[in-house]
């Protein structure tokens, strides 16, 4: 039977889809709420095209399982929640430093430690950036909507095999739990990105980067030749080094590899910011009230009202940003909605540089904003 | 525009999250825009469930109902507690073990309906409650056609009970045609 193009999906469902589609053939991963179902649809579906799925003894097997499986040549993805995303983080900088593609989800839920398992929240943003330690290469996605699910995790993994990083799907229990329609686009129809394999691997220099190319062709595994993997700091031959001139290159092109090249990573959606007078910055599910509060506003006599959402949460679209602030001669506030404390706040204060007021509003109760509670804070801020 | 939110209520266990799903995913399939979300949690299991779907012809931004147009409520419990999230044009259905308040009675059009007892004793499948439901919401709301209800119930119920789930549908949509 062949498979349908449209259908209804829960949000989860789709991240596994659309990381099919991109290729994913490995999932290790241990269960959590709100994330449950990723593991599930995985197991289902992985073995219908080849791939493998591993329920690990915890979560750090899951992405330690992820990570071994991604460098021995497969599209590997873990899936959890923020107890779980903490317990990933030390893996996450190994794949970091040792430059090995993965894509993790972390479906947010609310508060510290095991919190409020099945309420929305998005108050792992920061973390989702600064989580492990050291400075290090980050790129996260967050979508707000079911097909952005499917499309972004494509997007997701292409870049985690590009750059030969960890790329973290950053989701909320808003659309991880919702369903809506979703268009399976079939592979054939998408662009996919796969690692580059060094043919003329010489058995030693699995960290060399190829002239042209600024991230190192991967080593061919299980060809014959045998290479080192370390999370120290190490030689262009997968061995550790302390010299302080390697550790500085070594790291300064782990950072340059994302940083330089930010221009393709960004994404973000502006509607209607040219001329608004307030203007909403928001991600992930959030973003459903921002535009129900849009639409509500045009059915009144209401202020003008623009949503800049970042997709590429980071690197944050930063140029972007500054240049809706110079060119929106009418902008007079910018209202930051996320459920949080005051997150991603921090970095639009950090870019606006005091230009024009920018205004926090969260949520942390379990609850999600509404697009009334939107109108009430852009009508008492005003 | 037309417009139509559903919620569905009852206690953990009688099915009102999949119903929700089997009206969106036919309403879906007949090329309306839908989404369909539940309250997860601790009342998932026992206690009173709560599951939304909005049905309509433009695109949905927001994913929550706030006052719905139609509210189904298949125990008391769950009836006392979504009751007040209405509005004037809400129309409310419920199962005739309910007991509905005098003022929900004279302010709303009300289908007190044996929705338990017929699973019970017509389909001989209390599982069918929700199915019976569906057929009841959809008759007064329209929001799919028979045969996309009737291929979503199809897509969701196990194997060897689709008949009777097919009569379950068919006599939630009577229950309606007959209400005095």
């Amino acid at each position: 039977m062949s498979e349908k193009r449209f259908k209804l999906l829960q949000g989860n469902e789709a991240v596994v889809e659309g990381a099919i589609a991109a290729g994913m053939r490995f999932y290790a991963g241990y269960p959590i709420t709100p994330s449950t179902e990723i593991a599930e649809r995985s197991a289902l579906r992985l073995p219908q095209v080849g791939g493998k799925f591993v329920q690990m003894e915890d979560e750090i097997g899951g992405i330690a399982a992820a990570l071994g499986a991604s460098v021995a040549g497969l599209k590997s993805m873990t899936a959890t929640s923020g107890p779980g995303f903490s317990l990933k983080q030390e893996n996450i900088g190994y794949a970091a430093i040792a430059e090995i593609p993965i894509v993790i989800v972390d479906v947010q839920r609310e508060g510290p430690s095991t919190g409020l398992p099945t309420s929305p929240s998005q108050g792992d943003l920061m973390q989702s950036k600064w989580g492990t330690h050291g400075d290090h290469p980050v790129i996260v996605i967050s979508p707000s909507s079911v097909q952005e699910c499917y499309s972004e995790t494509v997007r997701a993994f292409n870049m985690a095999e590009r750059f030969r990083v960890p790329v973290i799907f950053l989701m909320d229990e808003i659309i991880g739990h919702l369903r809506e329609g979703c268009e399976m686009i079939p592979p054939e129809e998408l662009t996919i990105s796969n690692r580059r394999i060094d043919r003329k691997f010489n058995g030693t220099m699995a960290y060399a980067v190829q002239e042209g190319n600024y991230v190192p062709e991967f080593a061919p595994f299980g060809k014959g030749d045998h290479f080192n993997v370390t999370g120290l700091f190490h030689d262009l031959d997968g061995f550790p080094t302390n010299d302080n001139q390697k550790t500085d290159s070594q790291e300064r092109r782990l950072l340059d590899k994302i940083t330089k090249r930010r221009d393709r990573i960004q994404k973000w959606e502006e509607v209607e910011c040219e001329d608004c007078e307030t203007m909403i910055v928001c991600f992930g599910g959030t973003a459903r009230a921002v535009q129900g509060a849009m639409d509500e506003a045009k059915k009144q006599d209401f202020f003008k009202i623009g949503m800049f959402r970042p997709i590429t949460v980071w690197p944050f679209p930063e140029e972007a940003l500054n240049k809706i602030i110079r060119q929106n001669k009418h902008l007079r506030q910018i209202i930051v909605a996320e459920h949080n404390d005051g997150q991603m706040v921090l970095e639009v204060q950090r870019i606006v540089e005091g230009r024009v007021p920018v205004i926090h509003l969260g949520k942390i109760d379990g609850t999600t904003i509404t697009p009334e509670e939107v109108l009430k804070k852009i009508e008492e801020e005003y | 525009m037309a417009k139509t939110e559903i919620r569905m209520t009852g206690s953990g266990g009688q099915g009102v999250i999949m119903g929700t799903i089997i009206l969106a995913e036919a309403a879906y399939e007949d090329g309306k825009q839908v989404v369909q979300c539940q309250a997860y949690g601790p009342e998932a299991r026992g206690g009173s469930s709560k599951a939304e779907t909005i049905v309509s012809d433009d695109r949905i931004h927001y994913t929550k109902i706030k006052y719905p147009d139609l509210l189904l409520s298949l125990t008391q419990e769950s009836l006392d507690k979504f009751k007040d999230a209405v509005k004037e044009s809400t129309i409310f259905v419920v199962d005739s073990d309910i007991e509905v308040p005098e003022e929900i009675m004279k302010a709303h059009k009300v289908y007190s309906l044996p929705i338990l007892d017929s699973a019970r004793n017509v389909i001989k499948n209390k599982m069918s409650a929700n199915i019976i439901s569906c057929g009841a919401v959809n008759e007064l709301t329209h929001v799919a056609t028979q045969e996309a209800l009737e291929a979503a119930v199809l897509n969701h119920v196990p194997k060897g009970t689709g008949d009777s789930n097919l009569a379950a549908l068919r006599l939630g949509a009577q229950l309606i045609k007959e209400y005095k």
